[in-house]
C-alpha cells in the first residue's frame, strides 16, 4: 500500500520558512507570512487565469519566473519575491500597463485605492519610456450602478469571471483581442438587473469599473472605514461602512468565508441613505400639554420622567420592538418589560417573496426577511406581527390601556392616536413620527451605524458591528437608555435571567 | 509538370502526390500505398506502434520539435474515459505554407496518420482543427473524410477490426493563436481561443478535460510511412537527433520560392542557391529567418555553413521551427520587415497576458517611428528591454515570437536601424 501523501509542505519565501497545506499556491503561502505579492487578475474568490503576469516570482532552480498565483508551493522550494529578476519583471509589467493607461488619477474615483498606483509607487520605474499616444477606448454605461472606463482597464478580467463564476450570469465578456481587447456587455441593459453586479466594482483593482452612486463623491483617502453588518436583510453580510463628514458614502463587503465570502448584494449595497437622514430626534422630549406640546429635557430629567410614568401607571405592560435594533437593545427591552411585570413584546419586519442566492456561493442570498435581527427578536420570545411590508398588527396595542413601550418602530401606519388609551406610553426612536404623538416621553436612540452592538443573522450567527457615525444631538444607544430606565425603576439587572437563551 | 517547383535533391515522401489531383481521392491514395500503414498498425498493436515512432526519431513538425513517440507515450496507459487526438491544421505563421499543401493534395495521408495516432493513444475521436481561411483545403479534407467513412476506414470497426475512431473536421475562425495547442482546445470546446496555463498538460487534462495529444499535420503525415516501412527506414534521412525528411517552405527573394521536401540537415546555402535558384541578378543574400517569423534572424555570415536541422540552426543562435525559410536579399529594409512581422503578432495576440498584449503593440509603434525617421538611438535600447520583458514571461510563446526578430535584428542589423534614425531615410527598397 502506498504511503499517505504528505499533507503539508515547508518552503522558504524571502529566506523565511513557512509550512502550508499541500496544494497552496506560492502567492497564498507568501500571504500567510505577511508577504504581499502584487496581483491584478488573482482574486481569492475567483479562478486564476495567471494572465496579468505581475505576480511573477523567482523559484530557485526553475528556468523561468513563476506566476505565483497558480504555482503550487513545493517541499524545500526557495522562493524569492524581491530578487532582481523578479523585481525587474514586475517593473516591466508595470511599464507595459502604463504604456496605455491614462494617468488621470486626479479625477479617477479609484485614486487612493488603485493597485496600479500602489504598485507603480512601490516598484515601478521613475519615468515611463512610452512616447506614443495612448490608446483611447472612452467609457461605457454598463447599466445598474456600474460605469466602465475602458482606458483604465488592466484586463484582469476579474469582472468577467465574477459574472461567469459567481453570479453565473455571463453578461460581460472580453471582445476583440491583443491591444484592442476590451470588456463589453452583450446586451443593451448591461448588468442592469443582475442582483450582485456591484461586486464587480469592488473587485476592479483600478478605476475601470466605478459606482455611479459614488462617482466624484469622495476621495478614497478621505473615507473612514468601519467594520459593520449589513442591516438590509437577515443574511447579515459583513460590510465596511465608508463615511466622510459624518455621512455614509457607501457600503462595501468585508470578507467572511462563513457568511458572505467577499460579496454582498446590490439591494443591501444601495440602501444606506436612511442612515444619513437629517430629520432626527436629537433630544429627549417630555410632553407638557395635552398633545404635541413637548419640551426638550436632559437625559436625567427624561429618565426620571419615564420611570415615573411607567412606575406610576396601572395595568399590564406591552411593547413593540423593531427587528432593526441590536440584540443588546432587545435584551434590555425584554429585561425592562420583565421588570415591569412581564408582557407580550411584538415586532414587525418587512419581508419579500423568495430569496436571491448568489449561485457561485449559495450560502449568500438576499433573504426573505429584510430586517437584520428577526432571529434575535424571536430568540427572546418576541412575536412577529403585521404584514410583509411591516405594517399592521398593532391594532390591539394602539388601544392598549396599560403600559406601552415602543422601541425603534417608526409606526408609520399607526397614526396620531396610537397609544391614546395607554396609562403610560414611552417611545424610543430615532426619527420623528406621528405614532409617538401620544407618548409622554420620547427618547432619542442611535441607529445601528452610530453604536456598538450585534445582530443575529438567519443562520443564528451573532455578529458584532462598530460605530461608524457620531450620533446626532443627545441620541444614545437604546440598550444604554433602557438599562438606565430599568435602574431608575429600581429593578435588578438579572430580572431576565430566566428568559435568556430561550 | 510537377508541382510548381521541384528539385532533384528532394526526397518526396510526404509531398509525393502534390500536383496530382488523383492523390486527393481514396483510390489515388491507395494506388500510392495509402492505408497500408494503418493496416499494419492494427496488426502491430498500440505499444509497438509507439515504439516504432520512437525508433524513427520523428520530431514534431509544428515548430517545437518534441519527439512524437515520447509525446504519445505520455498518454495514460489505463483508460478511464475518452482520450482525444487533435490534429493542428491551423497553420498561419508568416512564411509557413506547408500544411496547407498537405491538406490540399494528400488528405488521405493525413487521415491515415490521424487514425494510426488515435489508435496508438487509445483515442476514439480525432479532431482535425483546420484553419477557416483554408477554404479549398477544408473542402478537400471533408470529402476525403467522407470517403474514408464510406470505405470503412474511419468510424466503427475500422478495417474490420473492433476499433472505433471518429474523425471531425473543425473549421477555425481565423485566429493565429488557435494554432497554440491549448488555445486550439479552448476553441474546439467553443470557448474564446486563449492559451491555457500549464500544468495541467494536455496528456493529463486536454480537450474536454480528458487526456489529449495534439500533433501537427506534417507530423501525422509522416506516421503512415514510418509504420509501413519501419522506424529504422525513416532514419536513412537526416541526422541522429533530427532524422527524416522535412518540408521546407521557402519564401522571399529567391528565384524559385516554394515547398521543398528535403532531408533534415540539408545545407542552407544549397537550399537557397541550388534548390531555389539563388537571387535576382545583382542581388546577394542579406538575411534569413530559418523557421518562420517567430525565430531570430540570421545574418549572411551565419548562413554560410548552416545545416537545416534542429541542432544546426540552434548552433547559429536561431531555431528551425517549422522550417519556413524566409530569405531576404540586400534590397531589404530589415526594419520594415521586422515591423511587419511585429504588426502581425500585435494583431494576433490574444490579449490575455500583459507583456504580450501591451508589448507587441508598443514594439510595433516604436518600429513605425524608427521606420518613418522619427526614432532615436534610445529607442533601440527600449526595444531590447521590452523584448527581454516579453520573453518567457507569458502563458504561451507568442510574446517571445514577437520579441525574437526585433532583438536579433537590432543585434545583427543595427546599422539599418541607425541609418533610419540618423538620416531619417529608408534603407533598401523593400
Amino acid at each position: 500500500m502506498d504511503a499517505p501523501k504528505p499533507q503539508a509542505v515547508t518552503l522558504t519565501i524571502d529566506e523565511r520558512e513557512v509550512t502550508v497545506p499541500k496544494g497552496t499556491t506560492i502567492l497564498r503561502a507568501a500571504e500567510s507570512i505577511g508577504i504581499e505579492i502584487p496581483r491584478y487578475c488573482y482574486h481569492p474568490g475567483l479562478s486564476s487565469p495567471a494572465q496579468c503576469r505581475i505576480c511573477l516570482v523567482e523559484v530557485v532552480g526553475a528556468p523561468k519566473l513563476a506566476a505565483s498565483c497558480v504555482t503550487e508551493a513545493m517541499e524545500g522550494q526557495q522562493v524569492r519575491t524581491q530578487s532582481e529578476p523578479a523585481l525587474e519583471m514586475r517593473r516591466g509589467v508595470l511599464e507595459f500597463y502604463l504604456a496605455n493607461h491614462p494617468l488621470d488619477c486626479p479625477i479617477c474615483d479609484q485614486s487612493g485605492e488603485c493597485k496600479l498606483q500602489d504598485y507603480v509607487h512601490a516598484e515601478g520605474r521613475e519615468h515611463g519610456r512610452s512616447r506614443e499616444p495612448k490608446r483611447v477606448f472612452g467609457r461605457d454605461d454598463f447599466g445598474g450602478d456600474v460605469l466602465f472606463y475602458g482606458d483604465r482597464c488592466v484586463m484582469c478580467t476579474r469582472c468577467v469571471r465574477f459574472m461567469n463564476e459567481m453570479a453565473q450570469d455571463p453578461r460581460l465578456a472580453v471582445v476583440e483581442r491583443g491591444n484592442r481587447s476590451i470588456i463589453d456587455t452583450f446586451f443593451d441593459e448591461g448588468v442592469e438587473g443582475s442582483p450582485y453586479s456591484g461586486n464587480i466594482v469592488d473587485i476592479c483593482p483600478v478605476g475601470a469599473l466605478v459606482s455611479k452612486d459614488f462617482l466624484h463623491k469622495a476621495r478614497a483617502w478621505d473615507l473612514e472605514h468601519t467594520p459593520s453588518v449589513c442591516p438590509n436583510c437577515s443574511q447579515g453580510c459583513n460590510i465596511e461602512i465608508h463615511t466622510r463628514d459624518n455621512l455614509v458614502q457607501r457600503l462595501k463587503p468585508r470578507d467572511n468565508p462563513e457568511v458572505n465570502q467577499y460579496w454582498m448584494c446590490d439591494y443591501g449595497r444601495a440602501r444606506y441613505e436612511w442612515l444619513n437622514r437629517g430629520d432626527r430626534i436629537e433630544a429627549p422630549l417630555i410632553r407638557t400639554g395635552e398633545r404635541d406640546a413637548r419640551a426638550a429635557a436632559s437625559w436625567e430629567e427624561a429618565i426620571r420622567a419615564a420611570a415615573a410614568e411607567l412606575g406610576g401607571a396601572e395595568g399590564p405592560v406591552r411593547a413593540v420592538a423593531s427587528a432593526f435594533v441590536s440584540n443588546e437593545a432587545l435584551v434590555a427591552l425584554a429585561t425592562l418589560v420583565e421588570a415591569l411585570g412581564g408582557g407580550e413584546i411584538v415586532f414587525r419586519s418587512p419581508r419579500t417573496v423568495g430569496e436571491i442566492p448568489l449561485p457561485g456561493f449559495e450560502k449568500l442570498a438576499r433573504r426573505e426577511d429584510l430586517a437584520p435581527n428577526r432571529e434575535g427578536a424571536e430568540a427572546l420570545g418576541m412575536k412577529r406581527v403585521g404584514t410583509n411590508d411591516a405594517t399592521g398588527g398593532l391594532e390591539s396595542l394602539a388601544a392598549h390601556a396599560g403600559k406601552l413601550v415602543v422601541l425603534g418602530d417608526e409606526l408609520e401606519d399607526a397614526g396620531p392616536e396610537f397609544g391614546a388609551e395607554a396609562a403610560a406610553y414611552l417611545y424610543l426612536g430615532s426619527y420623528p413620527t406621528e405614532g409617538a404623538g401620544r407618548a409622554k416621553v420620547v427618547l432619542p436612540i442611535t441607529t445601528f451605524a452610530e453604536e456598538e452592538g450585534s445582530f443575529t443573522n438567519h443562520a443564528r450567527i451573532v455578529q458584532r458591528y462598530e460605530p461608524a457615525l457620531q450620533a446626532p444631538g443627545m441620541a444614545r444607544p437604546a440598550a444604554t437608555v433602557l438599562e438606565a430606565l430599568r435602574a431608575a425603576l429600581g429593578t435588578p439587572a438579572g430580572a431576565l435571567a430566566g428568559r435568556r437563551g430561550s | 509538370m510537377a508541382y510548381p517547383y521541384t528539385h532533384e535533391k528532394e526526397v518526396r515522401l510526404l509531398s509525393r502526390g502534390w500536383g496530382d489531383p488523383a492523390a486527393r481521392t481514396l483510390a489515388g491514395a491507395r494506388a500510392m500505398g495509402g492505408y497500408e500503414g494503418l493496416a499494419k498498425a492494427l496488426e502491430l498493436g498500440r505499444e509497438k506502434v509507439i515504439e516504432e515512432v520512437k525508433a524513427s526519431g520523428l520530431r514534431g513538425r509544428g515548430g517545437a520539435g518534441f519527439p512524437t513517440g515520447m509525446k504519445w507515450s505520455f498518454m495514460p496507459k489505463e483508460k478511464r474515459g475518452p482520450h482525444y487526438l487533435c490534429c493542428n491544421a491551423d497553420e498561419s505563421e508568416p512564411g509557413t505554407f506547408k500544411d496547407r499543401e498537405l491538406l490540399r493534395w494528400t488528405p488521405h495521408q493525413l487521415i491515415e496518420g490521424c487514425l494510426i495516432a488515435a489508435y496508438a493513444i487509445q483515442a476514439e475521436h480525432a479532431y482535425l482543427y483546420c484553419r477557416g481561411e483554408f477554404f479549398e483545403a477544408n473542402q478537400v479534407l471533408a470529402r476525403a473524410v467522407a470517403e474514408a467513412y464510406e470505405a470503412g476506414l474511419a468510424g466503427e470497426k475500422i478495417l474490420g477490426s473492433g476499433i472505433t475512431i471518429d474523425l471531425t473536421v473543425h473549421q477555425g475562425a481565423g485566429a493565429y493563436i488557435c494554432g497554440e495547442e491549448t488555445a486550439l482546445m479552448n476553441s474546439l470546446e467553443g470557448r474564446r481561443g486563449l492559451p491555457r496555463v500549464k500544468p495541467p498538460f494536455p496528456a493529463a487534462a486536454g480537450l474536454f478535460n480528458r487526456p489529449t495529444t495534439i500533433n501537427n499535420v506534417e507530423t501525422l503525415c509522416a506516421v503512415p510511412h514510418i509504420i509501413k516501412n519501419g522506424g529504422a527506414w525513416y532514419r536513412q534521412w537526416g541526422s541522429e537527433k533530427s532524422p527524416g525528411t522535412k518540408l521546407f517552405c521557402v519564401s522571399g527573394h529567391v528565384v524559385r520560392p516554394g515547398n521543398y521536401e528535403l532531408p533534415l540537415g540539408f545545407p542552407l546555402q544549397e537550399l537557397i542557391y541550388d534548390v531555389c535558384g539563388g537571387f535576382r541578378e545583382g542581388r546577394r543574400l542579406k538575411a534569413v529567418i530559418p523557421g518562420g517569423s517567430s525565430v531570430p534572424i540570421m545574418s549572411e555570415a551565419e548562413c554560410l555553413d548552416c545545416s537545416l536541422d534542429y541542432e544546426g540552426v540552434a548552433a547559429k543562435g536561431s531555431m528551425l521551427g517549422c522550417a519556413s525559410v524566409i530569405v531576404m536579399d540586400d534590397s531589404t529594409n530589415i526594419v520594415k520587415q521586422v515591423r511587419r512581422m511585429v504588426d502581425f503578432y500585435a494583431h494576433e495576440s490574444c490579449g490575455q497576458c500583459t507583456p504580450c498584449r501591451e508589448g507587441t503593440t508598443w514594439l510595433s509603434r516604436i518600429l513605425v517611428r524608427i521606420e518613418t525617421g522619427r526614432g532615436t538611438e534610445e529607442d533601440l535600447q527600449t526595444l531590447l528591454d521590452l523584448g527581454k520583458q516579453m520573453t518567457g514571461t507569458t502563458i504561451c510563446v507568442l510574446s517571445d515570437s514577437a520579441a525574437a526578430p526585433v532583438a536579433s535584428s537590432i543585434q545583427k542589423f543595427r546599422d539599418d536601424y541607425l541609418a533610419l534614425i540618423r538620416q531619417g531615410e529608408a534603407v533598401g527598397a523593400a
